[in-house]
């Protein structure tokens, strides 16, 4: 047992991040890596944006494969840290095992429900965000037509898009919308020169407008529809800089409030499911500098109205998660 | 046939220009065996030195440290008088030493061009160099007959005219000092010829030569002065003129050559192995056996006599079911399947057939495996030697250290891999697996190729007591003393047929020697002389006459014959060599001497299987060698006409390759009688 | 003539390899600032010095070990079967099917199930390209590696349209039924007091790949098979000399080939995630290529070089978790151990060869 104490003061010395080992909050990443510039950059931001304002420090991992993710939970539980903070849904299996074992630590989980007394499960209204930003769209668009680029084809993805589509018929009922997903598997999530391929294909049907859901993949619709004249929506983080003023507006959804959130609660973490929405301002679009010029006062006040009707419950957005089905948009 | 024109008659001390190459007290080990031995050479300027010895003599290894591949260990290199260092090809290229392997370096779909060039290139862009080395080889084709067509691409050429590109390739290079390493080993005797006609030339030009080879004859034919090596060792320097080839051979040896083997006469009894009209041709659309039909009664050696290439490796590849063909095979009167499933090895040791291949290396043994491995490869599904499921290890280690004494196999541990045995060691273990079977008939190709003459004596006993048991023995070697000593009857094949059958005491070496020529009509063998001697049954009547009908056939010129029905590869050979042959020489017309013309058509002849030649040789069909096979000994279509030289010619090569054949694989110290490889640790202390 | 001993050639010289890379990782490692000291005894403390980091790395070991042994067979009649990946891919698939479709009793009659279907589909993957090999002459090399994609995207779609479950994100299966999981270490060694192995992945697979390292062992050097395929592999002149068919070789050694690497998703899928995932083999499949090569083909070789990998797998999770070395690094780690020990075998033979035989020439 002495050696094994020594060799975990060996580590602890490793770590540039000195500190206690205990009670420090730990952030596991999915398999995409934390700079991915939209999901993962999200919750990294949130848990810096922490560790600034309390100087305390965070552990993390990049998962390397599908077997570390238990391995990563049990190893940080047992280390003692609390919350441990992971991103993405693939970890709702292997948490649903973990976490018992474990019910002096808790736990936080992004975009699934995990229904154990010790986890928290934050998922996002993102049909209520993109509904905004889809009648963004609609009212941006000069030829009627707009498009939408998913990453990898799973339910989630499709929630997107059926609010997406949703809000833009709000506005245009006539308006046609193009949706494409990248792929069918997690390297749809990372692979900008399959979605600038989409974006030239969809800009060839007419779209002027595109909305990208797809993690990495965004990046290369973003620029594509900045070197093609057209605009383009970012998505989770505030994407509006990459090309300013070519970018209409992001739909944010603010995985680094959710990180926040939990690693400020700290070992109090609260339970159960969390809802993020508008109404808790865990969804809403990015109003910058960078898109000013882009956004009237007309649009401005529409998307306001409307986020202020779907905030008190007087709108209701279709969820494409609750039936499998799209009321506005056939996939 | 010394026609020493450059070489100096006088005193080595009063020539005051320094040897071309001088040795001095060269050794080279390779672990602990050692391939060359404090050797010493010196050769003159423009003079052609042979060097001459068994295969593992060290003649390549010496060659090799010349050419800046090895490293020697010890001894100093001179060249023109000055000492050099050779460290590697490069350095030996700028030494001036050019270099013609027995296996060709050249890039097989790049133009003759390109490979004279690749290496030598002046700068970065081709097409200055190429248009140099036009020019250079323009040059060289007059000077040496070196003609070949710049612009033909290495794979359509023949071998003949791909050495020559070698040698282009040495001489563009501006070697003085040119190495040939068993340069006949695949040509061509037409080619040979050709080749010794530039190195004549060459001389003549002040070139040095060193010519490697193993045959006496073409020693006495082209060199000025000859060294002899032996198990590393530099035995004898002497000057062409004044040696024989019996002194040559004794030299390389170390001792007198005389095999003869003690005997009864056979007793045959019933034909044991019967074969009709096989036929078989190769993926290449090559006819390799051509309707041989042959018996092998109980208790007799039937000996298949025959120049390397002729079918013989095809006839008992057949045999021992690895070949498909078509035709009638009877084993005690049963025919056996030829093609389909049941053709392979297994199915025919099942019947009886044991085979000890030609080439144990590639086929008769799995070096890597263990003595005792080995001794069951091809058995290995024999039911005696499984317990249940799994094969009998214990059992087949028992057994085979059993065979291995008896057999007399050094050393005598099972556990050895066979790679670590000698070539004769080896041999006898191939022979104990087939022998100790009890096969109804033995397939035997090259009994004692590379085996060691202690070795060679054993071997041949064993093969005879086989016989005396009953069996019916098959034996292929292309070397006539064998042949002779150990068959009860000779059947010669040539060209995938059988030529005819003698009984030794009947016939000489001369008389064989022609039928291995494919040459039938001679006085002593009138044609109808039946092959098929012992058959009284109407069968086997039948089957003569057919022999002889086909006999008769090959009377008849060769040509039409092959206008019949040429081969496909065949054709296009003719074509495309005959073009590349052809279009410069006419290309040249006006500035080239006319001799090169007539060099070439008697070149295209032989590569092509007489054309211009067949008239000159239409009473006497013509032989048709089959020209990619290495031959080891030749008969020359070119002294077709004159038959005394010929003869001379044939029992010449038949020596050398007596000779060449039963060598040792490696050195080895020379009172071992049957050369037991030691023990690496051994071996370690004895160093 | 055999240049060094058996010994020197079956420990010295993986040894040494290892020991360079082992110094070229640590000037990596000190390349970016960290104790390549401290980051080893880490790699030890996480991969052997718990019960739960030994789970781990006999977890890996497993994947190694069948995917090892499938290389050795191939490489055995002288095949590069370096489709392995591909064929535990679908061998997956195999599994898969077995514990979904079939109401099995309990595990071990579904482990039994699903092994049979793990090799037959992982088999049946591998024929494709040895029946080319042995018919057509095309080059296993480059088929096997072309199946690696083309099983790939078989995968893709038979998961993401066909066994993915409605509403589910993950291109992967539903879980298996409770009889067809696996027990793992913690399952089986742990008492009422201690929790032993607690969490790892390692399960009862790995019994049946130490298991298999003893079949292809006796396969190998005891059977008639094994024998010929051998010789096959030594010399394909000699081996129709002796009537062994260079087709039914081909083929067959193939077939059990596959059928081991398509074992392998036993572990991973059967033993760990208990349903198929899309990345499920994770380069297994490759890094057998290097535990063939470094276990020279033999059984016990196999065993300790993937044990060696396994080792190299959960440390580098381990640097991973508690230092501040990225991932990357990581991969290139264990990159320079398959390098040095697969790739650069020669670098360090050649000169141990001569090293021995001037020794031998001194005594």
């Amino acid at each position: 047992m002495t050696l094994m104490t020594k060799l975990y003061g060996a580590a602890a010395a490793l770590a540039l991040t000195a500190g206690a080992a205990a009670a420090e909050p730990a952030l596991i990443f999915d398999l995409g890596g934390k700079f991915d510039k939209s999901f993962n950059e999200a919750a990294f931001n949130g848990a810096v944006r922490w560790a600034e304002e309390t100087g305390e420090t965070f552990r993390e991992i990049e998962l390397q494969s599908e077997a570390q993710r238990e391995q990563a939970l049990r190893r940080f539980a047992e280390n003692g840290n609390n919350p441990i903070v992971m991103t993405g849904f693939a970890f709702g299996n292997v948490l649903g095992e973990v976490a018992p074992d474990y019910p002096d630590t808790k736990f936080a989980i992004i975009d699934m429900v995990v229904d154990q007394p010790n986890v928290r499960s934050v998922v996002f209204n993102e049909h209520e965000g993109s509904y905004l930003v889809g009648m963004m769209a609609a009212m941006a668009s000069e030829s009627g037509t707009v498009g939408f680029i998913g990453g990898m084809d799973i339910p989630l993805i499709r929630k997107f898009a059926c609010g997406y589509a949703q809000g833009v018929k709000a506005v245009n009922a006539d308006a046609t919308v193009v949706a494409n997903m990248t792929g069918t598997t997690p390297a749809a999530w990372n692979d900008p020169v399959k979605g600038s391929e989409l974006t030239k294909a969809q800009i060839s049907q007419g779209a002027d407008v595109v909305y990208a859901a797809a993690g990495g993949t965004g990046v290369g619709v973003l620029q594509t529809a900045a070197d093609e004249g057209i605009l383009s929506i970012g998505v989770d983080s505030n994407q509006n800089y990459l090309h300013p003023g070519q970018v209409l507006t992001s739909m944010m959804k603010r995985v680094d409030n959710a990180v926040y959130d939990a690693m400020t609660s700290g070992t109090d973490l609260e339970t159960g499911i969390n809802v993020m929405g508008i109404a808790n301002g865990g969804i809403g679009y990015a109003l910058d500098e960078h898109n000013e010029a882009l956004v009237s006062a007309d649009m401005k006040a529409a998307v306001d109205d409307a986020s202020a009707k779907i905030a008190s419950g007087e709108l209701m957005v279709h969820d494409y998660m609750s039936d499998d089905s799209c009321p506005a948009l056939s996939f | 046939m010394n026609t020493a024109v450059a070489a100096p008659e006088t005193d080595p001390l009063l020539a005051s220009v320094p040897p071309a190459i001088q040795l001095k007290g060269i050794s080279k080990a390779f672990g602990p065996v050692q391939a060359n031995k404090n050797i010493s050479i010196s050769v003159k300027p423009g003079t052609i030195h042979g060097i001459i010895g068994e295969n593992g003599a060290g003649k390549s290894t010496l060659m090799s440290i010349l050419y800046g591949f090895y490293k020697a260990d010890s001894g100093q290199i001179f060249i023109n008088g000055k000492e050099t260092q050779i460290p590697d090809s490069q350095a030996a290229i700028k030494a001036g030493i050019g270099m013609v392997f027995q296996h060709f370096k050249l890039v097989q779909n790049f133009t003759v061009l390109e490979n004279v060039i690749l290496g030598a290139e002046d700068g970065p862009l081709l097409r200055p160099s190429l248009n140099k080395a036009r020019g250079v080889l323009k040059q060289l084709a007059e000077e040496y007959e070196l003609n070949v067509d710049p612009d033909a691409i290495i794979e359509n050429l023949s071998v003949g005219h791909q050495q020559r590109v070698e040698i282009l390739k040495a001489l563009y290079r501006q070697a003085d000092i040119l190495i040939l390493d068993e340069p006949t080993g695949v040509l061509t005797p037409a080619e040979a010829d050709h080749l010794f006609r530039i190195l004549d030339n060459l001389r003549k030009e002040g070139k040095t030569i060193i010519l490697i080879t193993h045959k006496l004859r073409e020693i006495m034919d082209a060199t000025d002065t000859v060294s002899v090596m032996r198990r590393g060792e530099m035995t004898a320097t002497v000057k062409t003129a004044e040696t024989s080839p019996e002194r040559l051979a004794e030299m390389m040896v170390g001792r007198k050559v005389l095999l003869q083997v003690d005997k009864k006469p056979a007793e045959p009894g019933k034909p044991v192995l019967e074969v009709e009209n096989l036929r078989l041709t190769d993926e290449k659309g090559v006819e390799r056996l051509k309707g041989i039909s042959l018996n092998v009664l109980a208790g007799e050696i039937l000996g298949i006599a025959g120049v390397a290439g002729n079918g013989q490796s095809e006839l008992l590849e057949v045999l021992g079911g690895y070949a498909n063909a078509t035709g009638t095979i009877r084993v005690n009167g049963q025919e056996i399947d030829l093609t389909g499933k049941h053709s392979d090895g297994q199915s025919r040791r099942a019947r009886g057939i044991a085979h000890v291949p030609e080439d144990r290396h590639r086929e008769g043994l799995i070096m890597p495996f263990t003595a005792w491995e080995n001794t069951v490869f091809g058995y290995h599904r024999d039911p005696k030697i499984q317990s249940g499921m799994l094969m009998d290890n214990a059992a087949i280690k028992a057994e085979a250290a059993a065979k291995m004494e008896r057999f007399d196999v050094r050393p005598p541990n099972p556990k050895l891999a066979a790679r670590n045995f000698s070539g004769g060691n080896q041999q006898k273990i191939v022979l104990a697996r087939e022998i100790e079977r009890n096969p109804d008939i033995l397939l035997v190709g090259q009994p004692t190729r590379g085996v060691d003459i202690g070795a060679i004596e054993f071997i041949h006993q064993q093969i005879i007591r086989l016989r005396d048991e009953g069996k019916a023995i098959l034996l292929v070697s292309v070397e006539l003393d064998e042949i002779f000593s150990l068959s009860d009857r000779i059947a010669v094949m040539f060209d995938g047929q059988i030529m005819g059958e003698r009984i030794p005491s009947e016939t000489n070496e001369k008389e064989l020697g022609l039928l291995m020529a494919g040459i039938t009509d001679t006085a002593h063998a009138k044609m109808p002389a039946s092959p098929m001697a012992m058959s009284e049954e109407e069968v086997q009547e039948a089957a003569e006459i057919e022999a002889d009908a086909q006999a008769e056939s090959e009377l008849t010129p060769e040509v039409p014959q092959d206008a019949e029905a040429p081969s496909e590869t065949e054709v296009k050979l003719t074509t495309t060599d005959a073009g590349a042959e052809v279009a410069p020489v006419e290309a040249q017309v006006d500035e080239t001497a006319p001799d090169i013309r007539t060099d070439a058509a008697p070149d295209i002849s032989a590569d092509d299987e007489t054309k211009t030649e067949a008239p000159a040789a239409a009473d006497i069909a013509s032989p048709t060698m089959p020209h990619e096979e290495p031959m080891t000994f030749s008969t020359d279509p070119v002294d077709v006409e004159t038959p005394p030289a010929k003869t001379e010619a044939i029992s010449l090569g038949s020596l050398s390759a007596t000779l060449t054949q039963s060598t040792p694989e490696r050195p080895k110290s020379p009172d071992t009688k049957s050369d037991p490889i030691k023990d690496p640790e051994e071996g370690g202390k004895d160093g | 003539m055999d240049k060094m001993p058996g010994w020197a050639d079956a420990v010295l010289v993986p040894l040494i390899s290892l020991l360079l890379a082992a110094i070229l990782s640590a000037l990596v490692i000190i390349g970016i600032g960290e104790d390549p000291v401290a980051a080893f005894k880490l790699m030890v403390d996480g991969a052997l010095m718990r019960s739960s980091g030994w789970g781990y790395t006999l977890y890996y070991a497993t994947n190694f070990i069948f995917t090892g042994l499938a290389v050795a067979v191939a490489f055995h009649a002288r095949l590069f079967n370096i489709g392995g990946e591909g064929q535990a891919m679908i061998g997956g698939l195999g599994v898969a099917l077995a514990c979904l479709y079939i109401p099995w009793p309990n595990w071990y009659v579904a482990l039994l199930g699903a092994t049979v279907s793990a090799a037959l589909f992982g088999a049946m993957w591998a024929l494709i390209p040895a029946y080319l090999q042995a018919k057509r002459g095309s080059h296993i090399v480059i088929t096997t590696i072309m199946f690696n994609f083309i099983a790939a995207a078989v995968l893709n779609y038979i998961l993401v349209n066909i066994l993915r479950p409605q509403g589910a994100m993950d291109p992967a299966t539903a879980r298996f039924p409770e009889a067809a999981q696996l027990p793992t270490f913690q399952d089986m060694f742990s008492t009422a007091e201690t929790a032993m192995f607690r969490g790892a992945p390692a399960n009862v697979t790995f019994f049946l790949a130490v298991f298999m390292c003893l079949a292809v062992w006796v396969l190998i050097w005891r059977t008639k098979l094994g024998y010929e395929i051998r010789s096959f592999g030594q010399s394909e002149s000699a081996a129709k000399y002796a009537g062994i068919s260079p087709i039914k070789i081909t083929v067959v050694a193939m077939l059990i080939s596959g059928g081991l690497a398509g074992m392998m998703a036993l572990n991973t899928t059967m033993g760990e995630a208990e349903r198929l995932v899309m990345n499920a083999t994770e380069g297994a499949g490759f890094i057998g290529i290097a535990v063939a090569l470094m276990g020279r083909s033999h059984p016990l070789g196999v065993l300790l070089a993937a044990l060696l990998f396994g080792f190299l797998y959960q440390g580098g999770a381990e640097l991973a978790l508690w230092t501040n070395i990225p991932r990357e690094l990581i991969v290139v780690i264990q990159a320079l151990v398959i390098l040095f020990t697969g790739a650069l075998d020669n670098m360090v033979r050649m000169p141990l060869e001569k090293l021995f035989l001037a020794a031998r020439r001194k005594a």
